[in-house]
């Protein structure tokens, strides 16, 4: 068994003294393992850091093994290490990505989202609106997809303003009437409206975070969604205090 | 194969240790009782010895045999600087350069999100507590170039913003390193780091 494709570095983990198991997001074969021999060697350290595009060759004797990695460098993406924010950002992505798909599962269009989304890392004036629409994707992915084209009670286009907690659909302020109070907000960038302050995107992260603590970690069995992305929203907070 | 259950038990000791596997385990020991009392008689009374007062110091968290380790005693070395660092072996090699000459603040590893390790599980509170009680003018943040030792410098960084002037090591170009093996991040490192000659 073997197959060959550029794949997302998500995670690194020693195993014995030589080598790693890597964690790699591919288009074809989604989130997979595999041990690389010499991982934790000098060549090899600085290829295989979370972020890093490479291109990978899987290889095992049967396709349940966990197989080995042999890799080439495509894009690296050190050069965010020294940028709080973008490295705040990248590992909220891949703390995600770990935690919401199942392993061997192909997302390609999450994939190329995922893709698109590091090489905007550095560009802090785009990356949060970027990584929120990102998230939306990742929720649709999963089955969680918010459906915010019109209000779930009353059909309406305009003058929506919330989201339902128990569908993920828009709701407008007529159509919430009584239950206004246990309603998400339906912040405009949300549905790609408004000029997407980061404040905007920190409210629309608040509801795009109920779904994932509430929906996606239920269904995985109630795990706690990952401290990275907790960190990056702080991060956004700093950078709304400083102005 | 010896046939004896202690010499095994010795072996298969010895070859957990990192670097070491079975076959060259079976070397050491059989190299040791040759030489019982050049090398195996002196080793166990050390290893013994040690095994009674190897502990953390209870300032730095580097390895010593007191409470207070000897770079936290010397009193020349309270020069308002702490370097912090992930793990003991990298205290041990900033020592081993011999430049710097303050203190040290071994963390004992750093976040991360796959692990489930979190602020709590290393030692930056107490970091945070030295920095006021001991005059601290300067923490320089020697962590690895991963993305696991710059996430924790950053949030250690974050921590003690406003508190006390914080600097990280330069990251570049190695000493006999040819730029033609260079990976990308570390020459685009290099490059924002250039210095005027």
């Amino acid at each position: 068994m073997d197959w060959r494709e550029d794949g997302i570095i998500l995670a690194i983990r020693k195993h014995g003294e030589t080598s790693v198991i890597a964690e790699l997001f591919t288009e074809s074969h989604g989130r997979h393992a595999g041990v690389i021999r010499g991982g934790v060697s000098r060549k090899l350290t600085p290829i295989l850091q979370p972020g890093a595009q490479v291109d990978a060759t899987w290889r095992a004797r049967l396709s349940e093994h966990i197989g080995s990695f042999t890799v080439e460098p495509v894009r690296s993406r050190a050069a965010v290490f020294s940028d709080r924010f973008a490295l705040a950002g990248l590992n909220a992505v891949t703390a995600l990505l770990i935690f919401a798909l199942p392993e061997r599962e192909a997302h390609p269009p999450l994939y190329r989202r995922t893709r698109d989304l590091l090489d905007l890392l550095g560009q802090d004036d785009l990356w949060p609106l970027a990584y929120l629409q990102w998230e939306m994707a990742l929720l649709e992915e999963t089955g969680f997809g918010l459906d915010l084209s019109r209000c779930a009670a009353t059909g309406q286009t305009e003058n929506l303003v919330y989201v339902s907690p128990k569908t993920g659909r828009a709701v407008s302020r007529d159509g919430a009437g009584e239950w206004a109070d246990r309603m998400l907000p339906l912040v405009p960038c949300l549905r790609g409206e408004g000029d997407a302050s980061d404040a905007d995107v920190l409210a629309a992260l608040g509801t795009t975070g109920w779904f994932i603590e509430n929906k996606l970690a239920a269904s995985l069995g109630n795990r706690p969604p990952p401290e990275a992305r907790g960190r990056f929203l702080d991060a956004i907070s700093r950078r709304i205090a400083r102005g | 194969m010896s046939s004896n259950n202690d010499i095994d038990n010795l072996i298969e000791m010895m070859a957990r240790l990192p670097g070491l596997g079975p076959r060259s385990a079976r070397r050491a020991v059989l190299t040791m009782i040759r030489k019982r009392g050049l090398l195996l008689t002196p080793l166990a009374d050390l290893m013994q010895t040690v095994a009674a007062t190897a502990r953390e110091c209870l300032s730095c968290g580097n390895v010593g045999t007191t409470e207070i380790c000897d770079i936290c005693r010397d009193e020349k070395r309270a020069t308002g600087e702490i370097c912090v660092v992930e793990d003991v072996s990298d205290l041990w090699a900033m020592e081993r350069a011999g430049v710097f000459k303050g203190r040290y603040h071994v963390l004992g590893g750093t976040l991360s999100a796959l692990d489930g390790i979190g602020p709590e599980d290393l030692s930056i509170p107490r970091l945070i507590s030295r920095v006021a009680d001991e005059g601290i003018t300067e923490v320089i943040l020697a962590l690895n170039a991963t993305v696991d030792g710059q996430t924790t410098a950053h949030y250690i960084a974050d921590q003690l913003e406003g508190r006390v002037a914080l600097s990280s090591l330069a990251q570049g170009v190695p000493v006999g390193g040819e730029l033609d093996y260079l990976d990308e991040g570390t020459i685009s490192a290099a490059l924002r780091a250039r210095k005027p000659v």
